[in-house]
């Protein structure tokens, strides 16, 4: 069953410095039950995508397109009905957790806060029970309640988001970044904790990292995205290992095998500039960096197209069946 | 604006050491390090004070006498009636001992003590500008809050606008305004003092009387410096529209109100404490010229009305009077923020 879908979604910011395209074109669907995996570098519009699902863009962002949350359409909805949907039908974890919380209220109210706003009948001190009961679910303790957020460190307060994201029991949430600022044992303990979530209560998750081991290790399928487009989606150990995209595969070279000295030595990386999104090139985004491209990739721009099983690309050269990486 | 600084973010990141006791003494540290602050303040005030007005207000017994021909035993013998024939450093700690007992001598110009000169005018000072004062933070902070979470809208605009105009305007040409309209014109309110003479004696007349002598220098008063409480509350709400804890709010479902209220207000306030108590502190210094345009029996004409004459030692004490309400309001707002700021706690 689709529980989310993005349906050729374009956001652009507004600003001083002309029009910004940071999302051109997304198509994306999520099932209930199911995780999904979004990488890209840094710019790439991921958080914009996250943060248009709950309309939570700044005025200055135009978004078309549609997104749709259990069949209704989210950029159609009056306000009622968008605050209804907020956190309940879909929940956030944000990126930063230090300035996403309120730092002059104790975190005990800021979690039992959406509870008593979607649930009429809940009294305060019912919310703030299960404000602590969420608490030790991500693994804290309940007298944590009191504290405010600069009494926490990093992964505590990420833990503290994601209790929060599931105060309203939500049907999808979007984690964008949640684990990247945690040391690798409190990484392993909060995906785990999610991974958890959704096998138990069958909600979608939408994972947010440049991390791809985290993004296999977690994630059911996995899209790569690129100056504002997916580039790549399919199965996440799929994408990873047999990327079909030359950008999928400069990305997950980036990430050297442990143990691996050949790797060590020889990092793989990705030659010249991030893309400006103010400033595209003409034909494929990806073709200034590409070691692959072809004459007709300065020239068209390649749709998301089928290249096996279950997988889509946008590359010309692999829609050709030929090898991304020499 | 004061020696106030909050620690940057990174600076409280590790996880905190449990305990009371811990935080307890560092209540004690926080308190020790801002009331010594507070007191080497005030000595510096009473210092300044002493030689200040000697330097600025001229031989004393000149402007006594105001050129009336007199005697030089006769100005001998008001030389030591006054004190003045004793040696400087004399004089000087009488003066210090003085004050710190209560004791701020006698008015050149009533030939009274002083502290009775105060006592007696203090309530009327305290309930113009006192009232003046709570009704423009509150009007202040009020339009400042929907202003800046509206930032360019018509409200903002017109808002910040008057405001402007008001706060620009000199206090006495805009108490003519308002005496002309709302006295001569309308003839809604009496503009000279603060009571008359014919009223009855009992307490409810004499309230009333009181409070329609009150209307107009209140008004006039909070016109004036409202839109400064309007500016700050704006710029400082203005600083929080972007951030993340409010993008995490609507998330949660609330509606724009429930944000503003409940997560912007809380945030934006806290900057401007010391500005809400420094506003305290100067309640009693706060309205000289509004005092002076409406003839009111306060610390602020017994100020110009020294100025004049001039009298010294009036000066010289509400000089430190002044200076040591805003000083000791400053500090509650330090000890304040222990309490309200819980980053503070930290440092
Ligand atoms: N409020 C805004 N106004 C104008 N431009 C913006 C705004 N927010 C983001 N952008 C721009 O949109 C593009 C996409 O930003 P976005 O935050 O979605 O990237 P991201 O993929 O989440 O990056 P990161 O991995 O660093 O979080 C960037 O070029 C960014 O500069
Ligand atoms: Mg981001």
């Amino acid at each position: 069953m689709t529980l989310l879908e993005f349906k050729d979604l374009h956001v652009t910011y507004r600003g001083s410095r002309g029009r910004l395209p940071a999302v051109r074109g997304v198509d994306l669907r999520v099932d209930a039950g199911e995780t999904l995996g979004i990488a890209g570098e840094s710019g790439c519009g991921k958080s914009t995508l996250a943060m248009a699902v709950l309309r939570l863009l700044p005025k200055s962002a135009e978004v078309s397109g549609e997104i749709l949350l259990d069949g209704e359409d989210l950029l159609k909805m009056g306000w009622g009905r968008l605050r209804a949907v907020r956190w309940t039908g879909a929940s956030i974890v944000f990126q930063g957790a230090m300035h996403s919380l309120n730092a002059v209220q104790r975190i005990g109210r800021q979690i039992a806060e959406p509870i008593l706003v979607h649930e009429a009948k809940t009294t305060p001190a019912a919310a703030a029970k299960r404000a602590e009961a969420l608490l030790e679910r991500v693994g804290l303790p309940p007298s944590r309640a009191r504290s405010f957020p600069h009494e926490l460190s990093g992964g505590q307060r990420q833990r503290v988001m994601i209790a929060m994201a599931l105060a309203c029991d939500p049907d999808l949430i979007i984690a964008d970044e949640a684990t990247t600022a945690l040391d690798v044992m409190v990484q392993a303990q909060v995906l785990r904790l999610i991974s958890d979530l959704v096998t138990e209560r069958g909600v979608g998750l939408v994972m947010i990292s440049h991390d791809l081991s985290v993004l296999s290790a977690v994630c059911d399928r996995a899209a790569v995205m690129y100056a504002g487009r997916i580039v790549e989606e399919g199965p996440a150990h799929e994408v990873f290992a047999h990327a079909r995209h030359p950008y999928s595969a400069a990305l997950g070279a980036a990430f050297p095998v442990i143990g691996d000295p050949a790797a060590r030595m020889n990092p793989g990386g990705l030659a010249g500039d991030p893309p400006d999104p103010a400033r595209l090139p003409q034909g494929c985004s990806f073709r200034p960096r590409c070691a692959v491209a072809v004459e007709r990739c300065g020239a068209e721009s390649p749709e998301l197209l089928e290249v096996g099983s279950a997988r889509v690309s946008a590359c010309f050269v692999a829609q050709e069946g030929m090898p991304v990486v020499l | 604006m004061t020696e106030r600084s909050l620690p940057a973010d990174g600076a409280s990141l590790e996880a905190p050491s449990a305990g009371r006791g811990r935080v307890s003494s560092g209540f004690g540290r926080y308190l020790f390090k801002h009331v010594s602050g507070a007191a080497v303040s005030l000595l510096l005030v009473l210092f300044s004070s002493f030689f200040i007005f000697r330097l600025i207000a001229g031989d004393p017994i000149d402007q006594l006498t105001k050129e009336r021909p007199v005697s030089a035993e006769q100005r001998a013998a008001m030389r030591a009636e006054l004190g003045l024939d004793r040696p400087l450093w004399q004089q000087f700690w009488d003066y210090i001992a003085g004050t710190l007992t209560m004791d701020l001598g006698e008015s050149f110009q009533y030939r009274r003590p002083i502290f009775d000169l105060i006592v007696e005018r203090l309530p009327a000072t305290l309930l113009l500008s006192g009232t003046g004062m709570v009704l423009a933070v509150l009007l202040g902070f009020w339009i400042g809050t929907r202003s800046g979470w509206k930032q360019g809208s018509r409200f903002d605009k017109g808002h910040v606008a008057t405001g402007l105009v008001l706060y620009s305007a000199p206090t006495f040409w805009l108490g003519m305004i308002v005496i002309l309209i709302f006295a001569r014109y309308l003839g809604l309110f009496p503009v000279n003092g603060m009571r008359s003479p014919s009223t009855p004696p009992d307490f409810w007349s004499q309230a009333v009387d009181i409070g329609h002598h009150l209307v107009l220098p209140v008004l006039t008063y909070t016109a004036v410096v409202y839109a400064g409480y309007l500016m700050i509350m704006r710029s400082s709400i203005l600083d929080e529209l972007g951030s993340d804890y409010l993008t995490t709010a609507r998330a949660k479902g609330l509606r724009d109100d429930e944000v503003r209220q409940r997560h912007a207000v809380p945030n934006a306030l806290l900057p401007t404490v010391t500005l809400v108590f420094l506003a305290l502190g100067s309640v009693v210094n706060g309205s000289i010229v509004t005092e002076t345009v409406f003839s009111w029996p306060g610390l602020g004409t017994l100020f110009v009305n020294s100025i004049f004459y001039p009298d010294r030692p009036v000066l010289q004490a509400l000089f430190v009077l002044f200076s040591s309400s805003t000083i000791l309001a400053v500090l509650c707002a330090e000890i304040l923020y222990w309490f309200i700021d819980p980053r503070i706690r930290r440092s």
